[in-house]
């Protein structure tokens, strides 16, 4: 599988990421070169074989479905480039 | 002062020949005379260091030395530290200063640890050579014999390891998701251990690849690293895959020896263009551990030539969803666009380097509808037969030996045509990654240009203890004295 210019726009639609078009022939060739060298885990037969998700096969812990943290709007805000109050600020997204 | 390792130095801090203000002098004055040639802090802090440097002092006259009270260190700049900028060199968390600590640098500030600034590294920690960071290419101390051409470090915990190796530091954190840790150990002639998945807590550890990340030091000596990861590591209930394991006696290991012990030499660790050095080194690391009592065993890992292409599915699927974090939100870098679609476009844009930019679009890719069964379900099968390679050879093998990386540190600028060049550098270190177990490196070497070779031991999980045991036996036959050509103190 290999990405043509219009897969490229998608993918970076998809991720957010404004790619100028003049980077498109460069990110195309970078791109199917890495998706080239990928394709050789097609030879692997893996058949029946269950997909790993984690980095361990520890069963993971569960906890109590409860608030451990929290009430500290300073802090959660202190970085934020734009605020209203006690909340974080956009651009207008409803007119 | 500079000769001193960290076991050393502490000792000598504890029998108060030497105060922890003095070393910590010392080692900002170093920074100070060797950082703008080497960029391997992107932040330093000499007040802060002084006030903790003189707390470890008051604590020292009170008889109160915790494990590493008045140690001056690098803190790699993935680490959140509370109050202090923390950017993972990149552009897009320029003006982010933490409100919290991260689990692993609180736990070293616990045992009185100063802490000198930030390290350098690659963006996001993405790169094998410390060329993708925000902040500029970091130099490795280590030069060519007779060539003074600099060299990289390699990534991405390349400002950690430059710092360590020219004595800007005493020992360093770092994170390894495909090999950040021991390749820049193996390229700066350190000791670097990435521990056994859930060993060091990931809480406020800017992520990459959650199911890969894991902390680690990097360090001039085996029993230092020893020192660092009894500090770094425990369990964590803030990190959900944090082992509720007990953290053993990691220092009292590397005297252990290898009398008895079974070591593994898995066929399958050569790569095209390996540079002849490096496997004469294996071979000669293969007869040190059976002249120190070992029995050496050929094994096979059958799909080991398949991980490096499976981290570059899984590594990007992860980060391109830990990544969409970044929006400029919330906090980091925000660039203004005509609606809310604009900005996050325009700020990803230009907060992303090209390096990230490219995992990220990879990542993307191999999750999109239409080709997530092809490519990342695929890929986490595969991690499941490399994880069971591994499980196979360690029912007959206490511990695998292989070489650390296929070269030795290359030029800046150097293996930056295509970014596959680049990613066959973590070939040997993948795998530990992918999974889960813990991996040293050890220099054990010079290549014939002067520059330090590393052997990598690779153990079962949560058996860091074998790895240690393994590394120092190592440590002990190379007797490794050669020095880098950059570095404070000559």
């Amino acid at each position: 599988m290999s990405l043509d210019p219009d897969a490229i726009r998608r993918v970076a639609r998809l991720a957010r990421i404004r790619v100028p078009e003049v980077d498109i022939p460069r990110l195309q060739a970078d791109l199917n070169g890495i998706l080239g060298w990928i394709e050789m885990l097609n030879e692997v037969d893996v058949d029946g074989v269950e997909p790993l998700a984690g980095g361990t096969t520890l069963a993971l812990r569960l906890r109590a479905d409860v608030v451990t943290d929290g009430g500290m709007p300073e802090a959660v805000l202190a970085n934020a480039p734009d605020r209203a109050g006690e909340f974080f600020a956009v651009p207008k997204v409803v007119e | 002062m500079f000769a001193l390792s960290l076991a050393e130095a502490r000792a000598a801090l504890r029998a108060r020949t030497i105060s922890a203000v003095e070393l910590t002098d010392a080692y900002l004055g170093a920074i100070e005379a060797l950082n703008p040639q080497l960029n391997a802090y992107v932040l330093v802090m000499p007040e802060a260091a002084r006030a903790q440097a003189a707390a470890a002092d008051a604590a020292l006259a009170r008889g109160e030395a915790g494990a590493l009270t008045g140690i001056p260190l690098a803190i790699k700049d993935l680490f959140c530290t509370k109050g202090v900028r923390t950017t993972a060199a990149s552009r897009i968390l320029e003006p982010f200063i933490p409100p919290y600590e991260s689990t692993v640098t609180a736990n070293l500030l616990r045992d009185g640890a100063v802490f000198l600034g930030k390290a350098n590294m690659d963006e996001f920690a993405m790169g094998s050579s410390n060329m993708t960071s925000a902040f500029g290419p970091v130099t490795n101390p280590w030069t060519r014999r007779g060539d003074n051409r600099p060299l990289v470090p390699g990534g991405s915990s390349g400002g950690s390891a430059a710092a360590v190796a020219a004595r800007l530091a005493l020992g360093a954190t770092a994170t390894d998701t495909g090999g950040s840790i021991r390749q820049p150990a193996g390229f700066c002639g350190l000791v670097g251990i990435k521990p056994t998945y859930g060993r060091c807590s990931r809480w406020g550890v800017v992520a990459f690849a959650s199911s890969l990340d894991q902390a680690g030091p990097l360090a001039r000596t085996v029993e230092d690293a020893a020192i660092l990861l009894g500090s770094m590591a425990g369990y964590d209930p803030k990190d959900a895959t944090s082992a509720d394991l007990p953290v053993p006696d990691f220092s009292a290991a590397c005297a252990r020896g290898v009398k008895g012990l079974r070591i593994g030499i898995p066929r399958e660790y050569v790569s095209d263009g390996m540079a002849p050095e490096i496997g004469a080194l294996w071979e000669q690391g293969r007869a040190w551990l059976q002249d120190a009592g070992a029995t050496i065993v050929d094994v096979s890992l059958p799909h080991t030539k398949y991980a490096l292409a499976t981290y570059y599915i899984v590594a990007p699927a992860e980060a391109s969803s830990n990544l969409a974090r970044y929006d400029g939100v919330r906090f980091g870098l925000r660039r203004e666009g005509a609606d809310l679609t604009e900005l996050y476009e325009n700020t990803r844009a230009e907060g992303f380097g090209a390096e990230v930019k490219r995992r990220v679009l990879i990542g993307t890719y191999v999750l999109s509808a239409g080709y997530y069964d092809a490519y990342y379900l695929r890929a986490q099968k595969v991690r499941a037969l490399i994880l069971r390679d591994f499980t196979e050879v360690f029912r007959d093998v206490d511990a695998l030996l292989t070489p650390t990386a296929p070269s030795a540190a290359f030029g800046q600028g150097e293996k930056m045509d295509d970014p596959v060049t680049m990613y066959l550098n973590d070939v040997f270190t993948v795998p530990a990654n992918m999974a889960g177990i813990p991996g040293i490196s050890v220099p054990a070497g010079l290549d014939a240009q002067g520059l330090p070779l590393g052997l990598q031991v690779l153990g079962k999980p949560f058996d860091e203890e074998t790895v240690f045991a393994v590394a120092a036996a190592l440590e002990r036959a190379a007797v490794f004295w050669a020095l880098p050509t950059i570095r404070a103190g000559r």
